[in-house]
């Protein structure tokens, strides 16, 4: 008996073996594992973690004052600034194809589907960790939910949204990670919550990319008033949607370009003509984001404030970031280009950075004395910062490698 | 007697709800009680036009405590400072109180001063510099409290902005709406860090007494009263003393009116007050993109529902149709 025993304990340690090597080595032994991983951007990578990485610990075992430079008249940072100002309109990316695909009927984008989703949760998942990385007191991340409810403040309905629509997120991947553990009867019930989750998704997404921006509303006399505008929850929204778009031409190329034996026929041979897609619904967003600024110059009479050095700064985006990547992606589209669509994509993510920088660093306390230099981060903070982007492309590349984003599963038949 | 025979009192109640307040604090009795009961029940049955009890303009706590800071009188002595100091028992400072080396920069309040003094140059008479206090103002209706999605801030009947740290998670959120710059944090804290600033020495108002500040200010440049009478002394002083001061009362309508009110000789920018900021209160800004938020809630579901529901609908739709052709073309082979 003692025998059968130790045959079956052994049987079950090999099936564990094998099903660890499979799923998390991809099917290579641990030396030929760690072979694979010597590749010069791994070394980069490790390089930035092992300075970020204790810096991180730093900041939550001495407090806030180790890694940023906040201060009470610059209370946020690059954490925020970049993190979560810039982090999540990029993320956006989730709800617009989950719409596009689902509700709107775009049924030939489903090869990027996943790839969009994931780009968003996992957008999403690292604004949180950048937050929980700002919060003084992070372990009451909960308190909006259940502790006190600040109905008033737009914040609290942005923590609000955020935390539902990480979920939401999760329950919209689940399918493919269900599938990689070869789940099947789960995964049903996973697939049968997709429109539903979609519908959620829409109105947690508007309201929160809109949120983002309102959260400045309550600061007239801080923001310069080129960028502070009662439409500024509008400016937020609309950008966030072409952000999407790009963001899915920028990760899809990134993925073809160095995960290509992860891609599969369908998801290769789509590609080209999704991208032009996605650039012409980029272009149109863009146009339509680019009225709304107008609008809101206009609203407020502030032609006058263009000739100043913060009115060349804020043509600088308006033109620079918005309409040239704007022209870019109409003239790719028209001459077929990929090349010109993937470079605009980049440009016009490029753009969403700066304009959320702008608004909420640089314009932010725009009239202090000493402002550009108060506003330099220090190199704590940055190397803090680049320790989570590593973090997040890390993970990135760890589920694509592993689980069926940019291949279906031969398992089942579509995602 | 109905709820509705009782409706039609709803003027005097108001004089009577704020007699009640007057005499014990913020406890309702039973009366106020029935009656604002029958107030409600009388709108929802009869929606009665012109009053809503959803977010009625809050003007205040009537009778609430200010102060009035008078810049012309102020010398710079930084008792205040002083008195600040021990009655909340902050850590001493790194300069003595009566060192005036201080005043080469211009400070802020910090998480160790919920208040200090800075100097500026009298354009008017070199000799003679300004002096300007700066603390938390108190706004009648706060952005703080208005920016926290806890609600860690409370606006007391007494006029004070508080602060609970038991409710807060630092997201500073309040010292970003702050339009004054005041909330201060506690970076060096990993712990316990929390938001610090001028507390109105709430307890000792409390008690019936002045803030620690204006009692040691030695040439009475600091007043503490009721903030309704504060403005009516502000207006006198301002009247009865042609060129001496600015004709503003400072924080009397900016950003929905403070409890902390100033006048000053010269006028208030050259004093690094903020002077780019609405008459109405902050939350005013999100008012309307918050009010959005639940016709959103309940209308995208459906909206986006019935998008898709159409489009089911084509497919469906023009499946039939293929099939029925189809039909009728395997029919006309037959």
């Amino acid at each position: 008996m003692s025998t059968n025993m130790t045959v079956k304990a052994a049987a079950g340690t090999e099936n564990f073996r094998s099903w660890f090597m499979n799923k998390l080595l991809m099917g290579m032994t641990w030396p030929d594992y760690f072979k694979s991983l010597l590749t010069p951007f791994n070394i980069v990578a490790a390089i930035i973690l092992c300075v970020g990485l204790p810096l991180i610990v730093l900041r939550f075992a001495l407090g806030l004052y180790m890694v940023t430079h906040a201060s009470n008249i610059y209370p946020w940072g690059l954490f925020l600034g970049w993190g979560l100002f810039g982090g999540v309109p990029l993320s956006a990316t989730g709800f617009v194809m989950a719409t596009a695909y689902y509700i709107f009927g775009f049924k030939r984008y489903q090869p990027i589907l996943r790839l969009a989703v994931l780009t968003g949760f996992l957008g999403y998942l690292f604004a949180v960790i950048y937050l929980l990385c700002d919060l003084g007191r992070p372990w009451r991340i909960y308190y909006p939910m259940i502790i006190g409810f600040g109905t008033q403040s737009v914040l609290f309905l942005v923590a609000w949204h955020v935390a539902t629509y990480l979920s939401v997120q999760f329950v919209e991947f689940s399918p493919a990670i269900l599938e990689w553990l070869k789940s099947k009867r789960v995964r049903r019930w996973a697939v049968m919550l997709t429109v539903g989750m979609t519908i959620a998704g829409i109105i947690l997404s508007t309201l929160h990319q809109s949120a983002l921006g309102a959260m400045l509303l309550l600061v007239p006399g801080k923001l310069h008033p080129l960028w502070y505008s009662p439409y500024i929850w509008v400016f937020f929204l609309s950008s966030s949607i072409y952000a999407a778009l790009a963001m899915v031409i920028v990760v899809s190329t990134v993925s073809i370009r160095f995960l290509k034996n992860r891609t599969d026929e369908t998801f290769r041979e789509s590609l080209p003509k999704l991208t032009l897609g996605l650039g012409q619904g980029a272009a149109v967003g863009m146009f339509v984001y680019l009225v709304f600024k107008i609008i809101g110059v206009a609203h407020d009479n502030n032609w006058n404030l263009l000739n100043t050095p913060y009115g060349h700064w804020f043509l600088l985006e308006v033109i620079g970031f918005v309409l040239v990547p704007a022209l870019l992606f109409t003239y790719g589209v028209k001459k077929q280009s990929i090349g010109v669509v993937r470079f605009a994509a980049f440009y016009a993510a490029a753009g969403i950075i700066f304009n959320r920088i702008n608004t909420g660093i640089i314009a932010m306390n725009w009239n202090l004395p000493n402002h550009l230099e108060e506003i330099v981060p220090g190199w704590k903070e940055t190397m803090v910062v680049f320790a989570i982007i590593t973090i997040h492309i890390l993970l990135f590349r760890w589920i694509l490698n592993r689980m069926p984003v940019l291949h279906a599963d031969p398992d089942y038949e579509s995602h | 007697m109905t709820k509705e025979t009782k409706q039609p009192t709803d003027g005097p109640l108001d004089e009577k709800k704020n007699e009640e307040k007057k005499d014990s604090g913020l406890q309702m009795n039973r009366r106020v009680f029935l009656g604002t009961a029958g107030a409600i029940g009388g709108t929802l049955l009869l929606g009665r036009p012109g009053k809503s009890y959803a977010a009625e303009d809050f003007e205040g706590y009537p009778n609430s405590f200010g102060l009035l800071t008078d810049l012309t009188a102020c010398v710079g002595c930084r008792s205040c400072e002083k008195a600040c100091n021990e009655y909340n028992g902050l850590p001493a400072p790194v300069k003595p109180f009566d060192d005036a080396s201080v005043f080469e920069q211009k400070r802020m309040p910090t998480e160790k001063a919920y208040t200090v003094v800075n100097r500026y140059e009298n354009p008017n008479d070199k000799s003679k510099p300004i002096f300007r206090k700066i603390q938390c103002n108190h706004c009648k209706e706060p952005a703080c409290l208005t920016s926290c999605p806890i609600h860690a801030y409370s606006k007391t009947p007494e006029g004070a902005v508080k602060y609970d740290p038991d409710l807060c998670f630092g997201c500073r959120y309040c010292m970003t709406a702050c339009p004054f710059y005041i909330p201060a944090y506690d970076y060096w804290s990993a712990f316990e860090p929390r938001i610090q600033k001028c507390t109105m020495c709430l307890p000792r108002v409390k008690e019936g007494k002045l803030t620690a500040c204006a009692e040691a200010c030695p040439v009475g440049a600091i007043t503490f009263g009721k903030r309704e009478e504060l403005i009516k002394v502000a207006r006198e002083k301002i009247d009865n003393n042609p060129g001496k001061y600015v004709n503003h009362i400072y924080g009397e309508t900016e950003v929905g009116g403070t409890n902390w009110i100033y006048i000053s000789g010269v006028p208030f920018e050259q004093l690094d007050f903020p002077t780019n900021l609405p008459k109405k209160p902050l939350i005013e800004e999100t008012k309307g993109f918050l009010s959005a938020v639940p016709i959103v809630l309940t209308a995208w579901p459906a909206l986006f529902g019935t998008i898709y529901a159409a489009l089911r609908h084509r497919e469906d739709f023009d499946k039939e149709k293929k099939e029925k052709e189809e039909e009728k073309k395997e029919g006309v082979k037959k």
